[in-house]
């Protein structure tokens, strides 16, 4: 092997943050080292069963992106391999990498697992938090890449080579027990550290009888149970007697927020969500299940939290009940457990319990302290690692940057929008490099099958359990056999598996397919993989069509097995029906322009703007307002201490002198047409109107404050919201820094009907205004009145300095809301403590409101012009929660800051990063691949009445001159494929291709073939 | 032969992929629960959704027709596609209920991809709807074979129906209200009347005619026409050419 490699990037930890950091270079230019010390790629990420808040299947959302990093040519994937040693410094470091000896030739093993079936050794399956049993010689897990065994320490052979068996069955000689620890140099030059987080270990403690009690599980081993890949195939069964438990209690906290040694003193800031999400899948499989959730604080502060949260609240048998609980008894009979809690009513009760579920936190990873010392780099208190305040992504050491929960504990979206700010600046540092080590992917030439018959090739996926479950798959695939057309049929486990995708690649090419159906889930995620399957095998990938049996029927009949089986094979027939019509199209590339436009002059769109300027990439940065700086123009500090103004001063500083970003201030967009890579948006401002072409769009419209009506404010000075606030504690307000008192409110305006969303970050806001008159004025009485406390993260330090400073904090309930009056001398506020049940009344000087962060007001006519979607919120909607947080649907616009919902100042900043990142991936190429279904016209038909000209807005279409007099021309490039025109069309002249009418009667047709019959 | 079986409408569904196929997408994730009655047929805009499409569904017997789309002003593609859709639906119900076919089969519905709990309200909502009409034709009261030889007619008019609608039925005001307002006025109607059930009639005709030569007044009787409805027709189709009349008065299409 050679021991001396050269790459760009080298990514360390291979989870969803590693992963989508390493696809980003590699798609903007860079050849990147994907380091992984687990087996295989994926992370913890792999290990859920589904993720918060839309209830998304983990593993269907983040494999496919295993498969594209297999098949990316800029990245190298190296797994169970750790860095033992970082030298040189940003441009030019030479890392030590050591691979740990698989005893499987990577090359030779097929993923075939007769090792597997023949190992006589059982070992725990890590995978599946050691819940079941798996081999010594196994493959991590089913989608694993790379997809290859490897055997652990258990091994009998290593252990005193009393057992070869493995080396016997394997057909390929894959096996290799000389293998050795094997050093390799890898020349890169920038780092980005993503080696996770590691969950709470409550054994360690013993906690809550964790270890000792086998009833009490983590809800890492409750996610596996949950799942279809699970120990069990997705039963809920108990570890004791492996039956349904029907009374199950979530502990929250567990780990989190416990100033105790061996706690963690933060908030791990998923846990709430993620034992809601347990809970919601938990009635789904068992609905007759009791569920207690004991909680403190519920932390719904993510986008669409609050509704997930209310969701599980309202299930039947569900109760969420605030109350700290100790771990009572193990009953030796039945294994059940007793928690013991604090009720308002009746005092400490004890309750038994069938499944106690530990909601535990996340910590930092086991060896961060080892990986400080070989990466050279600092962390925090807290073990997690060290980041720059101005630039979360930035550790202490130069050309090393940070992504995903090795920042600190946070969810997926963070996780993936901290890897694509990662990748924009390790762009950044290495501009000048780009494009020199990467290389462009090479396909097998295509096949032409004009003149062949329809052989269709029918790919049933059982999806784990997910559609196998409520499908009779044996049935669906004995009946595909039986429709024209059909030569193959078969099932798969998982059809997006690396090593099922590459069997359909090959049964394409042995069996001649020259059409494929996949019948699993939905076109919308998985078109593309399995279309680059079929490239992979010679075959237009236009001849493809996805059935989609899991979202349009299993998951919404999951109650009728033999109707959802009976609409399968329905959906089945209608794909294969128009499969046979399919035709192979062509697509073709479109310049890109490299300018961007950026809108909003805030703190997002500002860094965004530098950072594509810092690289070479011109942009217009337009803002309404006559300065730039947004909202963070009226912040000062934040909770950890940074100087908004400086910071601010100095960003725009920046901005202002950059050759390359063009500031338009009193700017009002107009107008916006194009797409991805060629944009012409028309800018009015000061009179002045231009157009302004450009390839990509970042919307950083930001968002506002809500103005109260609510608690005397407009009607009383001493009434004022966080801002005003922060703003007079910033100027020293003689009168307000001197007052006795204040009492400050949380969730003015929202957490309600009307705004059914929690504003994030007014819960840090009251405690660091708390935090900043304390300093000041250590006698002034504070109270804070709110519902749940949501100082997620490292916040929770801060929330607890402030109590411990003597910052009052009341909770109150939402149908009870506090109530202010004015009087002679001071504000009067009313408050019914839930606890003491009692009406508190308190005499303030001043008042100050948690006002919400609202929409900013033109966001609805920037959606309009970019034709992208807003939530019901009416905050910017992106292209998927959880895996392209800063993507819209609509290809070349991009998303940052609080335009996508409300936000801290440091999580905008990553988040401008990051959508610079997903742009850089559009403007470092040239071109941009245009869909090849486009509207065509066949000019003997057409009839000149221009119907179709009308209907396209694009311009695409207009009439050329004929021998036979004027007839529809199409420009493709200009073509959207929406196919109005086809609609229209008197005489079938224009067709839109991939959706012609004969492919769309023959499905119709199909669709009613059978009930006809009846 | 086993006994009745329950009834299990069949409804074709055409859904544009951005807004409301990504709603039943959603609608799955979050595992929401509605009829198995639904058949999708994935389209990029709801604006596609071709008036020849729809009749083609309900002369296969499909027991209902659903389109979904973005909501108004919220499309995909600047075209506005869903507007025509709405046109559309609007469109096809008119002609469905001359033909005799319940317009409440075909249903049309903006639902976003953030809406999946909305998906699976309309569906179960319209699912119970179709369910309780019945079977295709039952609730009608017309043979199915009558029905579907009166949609083909229909299908042959389609292109027919398009040029009158680009040059004679324009909707002046592009809102869902500017729509239904001018679908249900009578200007509308005359329009209607004038331009596209005369039409719709003769090529009503002429399909019974292909079948087998038959007087006019087996004609009437057949196609549930006004006898001297029938008669002006029969006088027109002649004066084009595409008709003519045996000995014994028996008309016999020459085309």
């Amino acid at each position: 092997m050679v021991n001396d490699r050269f790459g760009d990037v080298m990514v360390v930890g291979a989870g969803i943050s590693g992963i989508q950091a390493a696809l980003d270079l590699a798609s903007s230019g860079f050849r990147v080292y994907l380091v992984e010390k687990k087996p295989t790629i994926g992370g913890k990420m792999s290990q859920l069963d589904k993720t918060f808040p839309t209830n998304d299947c983990s593993m269907c959302i983040e494999s496919p992106k295993f498969i594209e990093c297999d098949r990316h040519p800029n990245i190298e994937i190296l797994t169970y391999t750790e860095v033992s040693a970082v030298e040189g410094s940003a441009g030019n470091f030479k890392v030590t990498l050591t691979r740990k000896p698989r005893y499987i030739d990577e090359d030779k093993c097929t993923g075939c697992t007769t090792c597997t079936e023949y190992c006589p050794v059982k070992v725990p399956d890590p995978f599946n938090q050691e819940l079941s049993l798996s081999k010594a010689v196994h493959i991590y897990f089913a989608q694993a890449v790379p997809l290859v065994s490897y055997i652990d320490e258990s091994c009998l052979f290593l252990k005193d080579k009393t057992c070869s068996i493995c080396e016997g069955v394997c057909e390929n000689d894959a096996i290799d027990f000389g293998q050795t620890p094997e050093k390799m140099e890898v020349k890169v030059g920038a780092v980005v550290l993503a080696p996770g987080y590691e969950v709470f270990d409550p054994k360690l403690r013993g906690d809550y009888g964790y270890g000792t009690f086998r009833n009490v599980v983590t809800s890492l081993d409750f996610e596996r149970l949950l799942c279809a890949t699970g120990p069990h195939e997705g039963h809920i069964l108990r570890p004791s007697d492996k039956k349904h438990p029907h009374k199950v209690a979530w502990i929250h906290c567990v780990g989190s927020r416990q100033v105790i040694p061996g706690g963690n003193t933060y908030c791990s800031a998923v846990c709430c969500s993620y034992t809601q999400k347990q809970v919601i899948l938990a009635k789904d499989h068992v609905p007759d299940m009791q569920a207690a959730i004991f909680h403190n604080d519920i932390r719904s502060y993510g986008k669409d939290f609050e509704r997930f949260y209310q969701r599980a609240e309202k299930l039947p048998g569900v109760r969420f009940i605030r109350s700290y609980v100790s771990i009572g008894r193990e009953i030796p009979e039945s294994k059940n457990v007793t928690i013991r809690y604090a009720t308002t009513d009746d005092g400490v009760k004890e309750e038994e319990f069938e499944l106690v579920v530990l909601s535990v936190g996340l910590s930092p990873p086991a060896d961060s302290r080892e990986i400080a010392s070989k990466f050279g780099i600092e962390l925090d208190a807290h073990g997690f690692c060290w980041t720059n305040p101005t630039n979360p992504i930035e550790s202490s050491r130069a050309g090393i940057f940070v992504s995903g929960a090795f920042q600190g504990p946070r969810d997926i979206p963070e996780a993936v929008v901290t890897a694509s700010a990662a990748g924009a600046l390790s762009a950044q540092l290495l501009k000048s490099r780009r494009g020199r080590l990467s290389r462009e992917r090479v396909y097998p030439a295509e096949k032409d099958v004009s003149q062949e018959a329809a052989k269709v090739g029918v790919f049933v996926c059982r999806c784990g359990a997910n559609i196998g479950r409520v499908v009779d798959v044996p049935a669906l695939v004995e009946y595909s056999r039986t429709l024209g057309n059909v030569v193959h049929a078969e099932e798969s486990l998982f059809a997006c598996a690396t090593n099922t995708a590459k069997a359909i690649s090959d049964t394409i090419r042995d069996k001649g397919l020259n059409r494929v159906v996949v019948a699993a889930c939905t076109p919308r995620t998985h078109e593309p993989l399995f279309r680059d399957t079929l490239r992979e095998a010679g075959v237009n990938q236009y001849f493809f069509d996805m059935a989609n049996v899991r979202e349009h029927c299993s998951w919404v009949h999951s109650k009728e097995p033999e109707a959802a089986t009976q609409k399968a094979k329905d959906i089945v027939r209608m794909s294969v029906a128009r499969s046979a019509l399919l035709e192979p199209l062509q697509e073709f590339s479109l310049p890109v322009n490299k300018v961007t436009l950026v809108i909003g002059g805030g703190v997002a769109g500002m860094t965004s703007a530098l950072t594509l300027a810092e690289q070479g990439f011109e942009s217009y940065l337009v803002e309404k307002a006559s300065e730039l700086g947004g909202i963070a123009r009226r912040m000062h500090y934040t909770l950890e201490g940074l100087d908004v103004q400086a910071f601010l001063s100095d960003l725009r500083k920046k901005v202002y002198r950059h050759p390359l970003i063009h500031v338009i201030t009193d700017a009002t967009l107009t107008h916006a047409s194009g797409y991805v890579g060629n944009f012409i948006t028309q800018v009015k401002a000061k009179g002045r109107v231009r157009d302004i072409k450009h390839g990509a769009a970042i919307i950083a419209t930001g968002a506002e404050e809500y103005k109260p009506r609510e608690y005397l404010y407009g009607n009383d000075a001493r009434v004022m919201t966080y801002l005003e606030l922060e703003d007079r504690i910033s100027k020293r307000d003689e009168a307000l820094m001197g007052s006795q008192s204040m009492v400050m409110i949380q969730c003015v305006g929202c957490r309600q009907q009307d705004r059914n969303y929690c504003s994030r970050i007014c819960c840090s806001g009251a405690v660091k205004n708390a935090l900043q008159l304390k300093r000041v004025n250590a006698q002034m009485e504070i109270c804070v009145l709110f519902r749940d406390m949501r100082t997620y993260g490292f916040r929770e330090d801060y929330y607890r300095e402030a109590a411990g400073n003597g910052v009052k904090f009341v909770r109150y309930e939402p149908q009870d809301k506090p109530s202010v009056e004015a009087g002679e001398a001071g504000l009067r506020v009313c408050v019914t403590d839930p606890v003491l049940r009692k009406k508190l009344t308190l005499d303030a000087d001043y008042v100050a409101l948690a006002a919400a962060v609202v929409p900013s007001a033109g966001s609805e006519e920037t959606a309009r012009l970019f034709k992208v979607p807003l939530s019901p919120d009416g905050f910017f909607q992106e292209a998927h929660v959880k895996l392209r947080p800063v993507d819209f649907a609509a290809e070349g616009v991009f998303l940052c800051g609080t335009a996508q919902y409300p936000k801290h100042l440091t999580e905008t900043i990553s988040q401008a990063y990051g959508a610079a990142g997903r742009a850089l991936t559009l403007l470092s190429k040239d071109t941009v691949v245009a869909s090849g279904s486009v509207c065509e016209v066949n000019e003997k038909l057409c009839v000149s009445c221009g119907a179709c000209i009308t209907a396209c807005t694009y311009g695409a279409i207009d009439f050329r001159d004929t021998p036979r007099g004027k007839k529809a021309r199409i420009n493709p490039v200009l073509c959207k494929g929406d196919g109005l025109c086809n609609a229209k069309c008197p005489t079938g002249a224009v067709f839109l291709k991939h959706y012609t009418d004969a492919e769309v009667f023959s499905q119709i047709e199909a669709a009613l073939a059978e009930s006809t019959v009846n | 032969m086993a006994g009745p079986t329950e009834y299990k409408p069949t409804i074709v569904g055409f859904l544009c992929n951005w807004c409301c196929y990504g709603g039943a997408d959603l609608c799955g994730v979050s595992r929401y629960q509605y009829p198995p009655y639904l058949r999708v047929i994935r389209l990029m805009c709801s604006g596609r959704v071709d008036l020849a499409f729809i009749f083609r569904a309900f002369a296969s017997a499909a027991d209902g027709v659903f389109i979904g789309g973005c909501h108004l002003n919220d499309c995909h593609y600047n075209p506005e596609g869903n507007y025509d859709a709405l046109g559309n639906t609007l469109m096809a119900k008119r002609i469905l209920k001359h033909l005799g076919v319940n317009p409440e089969r075909l249903r049309l519905e903006w639902v976003s991809a953030g809406e999946g709990i909305r998906f699976a309200e309309v569906m179960n909502d319209f699912s119970n709807k179709v369910k309780s009409l019945g079977r295709f034709g039952s609730s009608e009261g017309i043979d199915r074979a009558e029905l579907k030889s009166r949609l083909e007619a229909a299908t042959q008019l389609v292109p027919y129906v398009k040029l009158v609608e680009r040059e004679r039925l324009r909707v002046p005001v592009r809102t869902e209200e500017g729509y239904q307002k001018f679908f249900g006025s009578e200007e509308f109607n005359d329009l209607f009347n004038e331009l596209i059930l005369d039409k719709l009639a003769m090529s009503r005709i002429m399909s019974f005619l292909r079948l087998k030569p038959v007087s006019a007044g087996e004609l009437s009787e057949g196609l549930g026409l006004n006898p001297c409805e029938v008669a002006k027709h029969l006088d027109d189709l002649a004066g084009e050419g595409l008709i003519s009349f045996d000995e014994n008065r028996i008309c016999v299409a020459t085309r």
